[in-house]
């Protein structure tokens, strides 16, 4: 039972992470129809955001908690603008060229970003320091529930959270679904698409920063590679929740999360990534829209 | 219009209109250049050493970037404006503008014997050049081929396949394990690996041919994921990330050879092959499945509503370009006489995808001119080794942003019917 527990924590911890990148994923897919490519590359910027802030605070001796709120706005806040700065030069002059363009671009965008870390900072791994603490009171539940674990999927919620009440209540909200529901529609009842595309890039890339200062709390080593994977997986988590959906990014993350938890807690630990895209392949062929996509009926 | 504005405003001349121009492209590029170093400064300038708790700050990497995101700004600027004015002009213009030179390239007067001096030099190029030239020109016409193979599932039918790498990986898997255990040679595993390539297509294409657009493209990718770390991890069947070596290079008659020779007969192979398929795919694409899957690619309702079968249509686009991929798995294989599952990354298939892209999605000539760029590019950029692939990465960008339909664009092929001749 305690087994099955920690396990079942670990992929709701590990799925909350993937849910926070993929919403990033999901809400630039749902407005431009783009696989933003480079999205793994912001997840992993602003983990490296992080580790900077905190190594600078860490040698002025600030306190361990203070430090990681820090860490987090900065990273949030970077992470936020290096979105947006993506979105004007990779995306936005493409607008109206043919589908795959974007599509390369952003493999472009990708690899620039991932080179430019890598450049800029090193090619190892760097350790991150420990910014979660343990907590006495988590004692009791620690063998299955970690501090760091807790912390994850206490802040993930607190995010979505926030995330649903700003698209369900606010003026900018609404303009997003409408320009989700239809780019032309919104432009002609005076929604500023370009706003909303670029607010879109500066949500999602935050969310993504969070989730990597996170799990590179949690995991305690980052380098310019970890990106790749973390987003191909997020990706996977929107398509199987059914992309452009919100709520459904949430799920597939959740369930992606624990599919690969359960599967090489119980299977083999070898095919972790195997089982996430068998679970994906599964799932689309059975839904083809994903779990909460809508299947909607091609018009002529 | 502009003669009156002189009239009414006597001021302004031409010189006064560029020094404004100017002006304004510079304060632009300022203004980026200063929100560029904002936006790398932390990452440029600040170095932690998280073990030793240390960090260093180096000030001048900002300076460095001050001054090189400025120069960027500025020729990206000037760059966009030129792109604006040129849509402009062709929103303006009502018949397509053919420029000179795709002119000259649609007569057949100067394309043959361009053609037959290119393949001229093709011929002669390993009697000329170095080995470690020509070594990188089979690299390249491998990628030709791959880019070739794709261009028919993504550039014809318009499936966008982002797991192509792993067709390749069944190639060079079933070369390597057939004469691992077996000795088989070069030649017989050839078109057994063609087969195995168009299994696996079919294989792939069956489950996937009710998904669309990007569905599509993530479960393609899952699936070369999914062989690329089978591959890795069943060490039984594939002996893992180690991979295998000492597969054999491909046999003639009996004869034994050296190692510059080798590389000469591969580069005969792989030319033979590359002609093989430029003659295949321009055929196939003005044949009726080729039309059938430029329909599919536009319009996938109206194309079955014209009596189309999408499903065959769709899997033998899949099963082509998989069969073009495993024939190159082979011969990379054979050639590197040792593969294993690093080889085959989604780095990889995008890569193959850009090829195709860059060139001219549906384009045969714009995706030989892909793969060569690509494929040299990095190659020639080894003496900035440590920057090339960040430079690939913004040439990727570049060229979409400036050129979003590839270095040429795909031409339809147009029936002209002349009316009089015929009354």
């Amino acid at each position: 039972m305690e087994y099955f527990l920690q396990l079942f924590f670990g992929g709701l911890s590990r799925g909350s992470v993937y849910a926070l990148i993929a919403l990033g994923y999901t809400m630039v897919y749902g407005i431009i129809e783009l696989i933003n490519f480079a999205h793994g590359e912001i997840y992993m910027i602003g983990a490296f955001m992080g580790l900077i802030v905190a190594g600078v605070l860490t040698t002025l001796g600030w306190p361990v908690l203070s430090i990681l709120a820090i860490a987090l706005v900065v990273s949030v806040l970077y992470s936020a603008a290096y979105g947006y700065t993506v979105e004007k030069i990779a995306y936005k002059p493409l607008r109206s060229a043919p589908r795959l363009a974007p599509l390369i671009s952003a493999i472009g965008m990708s690899i620039l970003l991932q080179n430019y870390i890598m450049l800029a900072q090193t090619p190892d791994f760097l350790p991150f320091p420990r910014l979660i603490p343990e907590l006495a009171f988590m004692d009791a539940v620690s063998n299955y529930l970690g501090t760091s674990d807790l912390f994850i999927i206490a802040t993930s919620l607190v995010v979505m959270i926030a995330l649903t009440f700003f698209i369900k209540f606010t003026r900018m909200g609404k303009a997003m679904r409408a320009t989700a529901q239809n780019r032309k529609m919104a432009m002609l009842v005076g929604v500023n698409v370009d706003q909303v595309i670029s607010v879109t890039f500066i949500i999602g890339s935050s969310l993504a920063a969070v989730g990597g200062v996170l799990i590179a709390a949690h995991v305690g080593q980052i380098n310019f590679a970890i990106g790749f994977l973390a987003g191909i997986k997020a990706f996977t988590a929107a398509v199987l929740g059914g992309i452009g959906s919100i709520p459904g990014a949430v799920l597939g993350g959740l369930v992606l999360g624990w599919a690969e938890s359960f599967a090489t807690g119980y299977i083999s630990s070898d095919y972790e990534d195997v089982f996430a895209f068998l679970l994906l392949v599964v799932i689309l062929i059975f839904r083809p829209a994903g779990l909460l996509g809508k299947q909607r009926a091609q018009k002529v | 219009m502009e003669r009156a504005n002189i009239i009414q405003n006597p001021i302004q001349n031409p010189i006064q209109n560029v020094v404004r121009h100017v002006v304004r492209h510079v304060k632009q590029a300022l203004v980026a250049a200063v929100w560029l170093s904002f936006l790398t400064l932390p990452i440029m300038v600040i170095r932690v050493d998280t073990v030793e708790k240390t960090v260093t700050w180096r000030w001048m990497h900002l300076a460095y970037m001050a001054v090189g995101s400025f120069v960027l700004a500025l020729a990206w600027y000037a760059m966009m404006e030129r792109r604006n004015k040129s849509q402009a002009k062709k929103e303006l213009e009502t018949v397509e503008r053919v420029s000179a030179l795709a002119g000259m390239l649609a007569d057949p007067r100067i394309t043959r014997p361009l053609m037959a001096f290119g393949l001229l030099v093709a011929v002669a190029f390993p009697w000329f050049f170095s080995l470690y030239q020509t070594n990188i020109l089979v690299s390249a016409l491998i990628y030709v081929v791959l880019g070739l193979g794709l261009n028919i599932t993504v550039g014809l039918a318009g499936l966008l396949d982002l797991g192509y790498v792993a067709f390749y990986a069944v190639g060079a898997y079933t070369y390597a394990l057939l004469n691992h255990h077996f000795h088989l040679g070069f030649w017989a595993v050839l078109p057994l690996g063609a087969v195995m390539g168009a299994f696996f297509g079919i294989l792939l294409g069956f489950p996937v041919l009710r998904l669309r657009g990007d569905y599509l493209a993530i479960v393609t990718l899952g699936f070369g994921q999914i062989i690329r770390l089978v591959l890795e991890n069943w060490s039984a069947f594939s002996y893992g990330p180690s991979g295998i070596s000492n597969i054999d290079r491909p046999g003639l008659f009996g004869i034994s050879y050296s190692v510059e020779q080798a590389t000469t007969y591969m580069y005969y192979i792989m030319l033979a092959l590359v002609l093989l398929t430029i003659f295949v795919t321009a055929r196939l694409k003005d044949s009726r499945i080729g039309r059938a899957w430029l329909a599919l690619r536009e319009d996938e309702i109206a194309c079955q509503a014209m009596g189309i079968d999408n499903t065959r249509a769709k899997l033998m686009a899949f099963s082509l370009g998989a069969t073009l991929a495993a024939l190159m798995g082979v011969v990379f294989a054979a050639k590197t006489t040792f593969i294993n599952p690093a080889s085959f990354t989604f780095m990889e298939s995008a890569m193959i995808l850009a090829i195709v892209v860059l060139g001219g999605m549906g384009s045969v000539l714009g995706v030989i001119l892909g793969a060569f760029l690509l494929m040299l590019l990095p190659e020639y950029l080894r003496a900035f080794s440590e920057y090339r692939m960040l430079i690939f990465g913004a040439t990727m960008v570049l060229i979409m942003v400036f050129r979003p339909e590839g270095l040429v664009r795909a031409k339809r092929k147009v029936y002209t019917i002349n009316v009089e001749a015929a009354g």
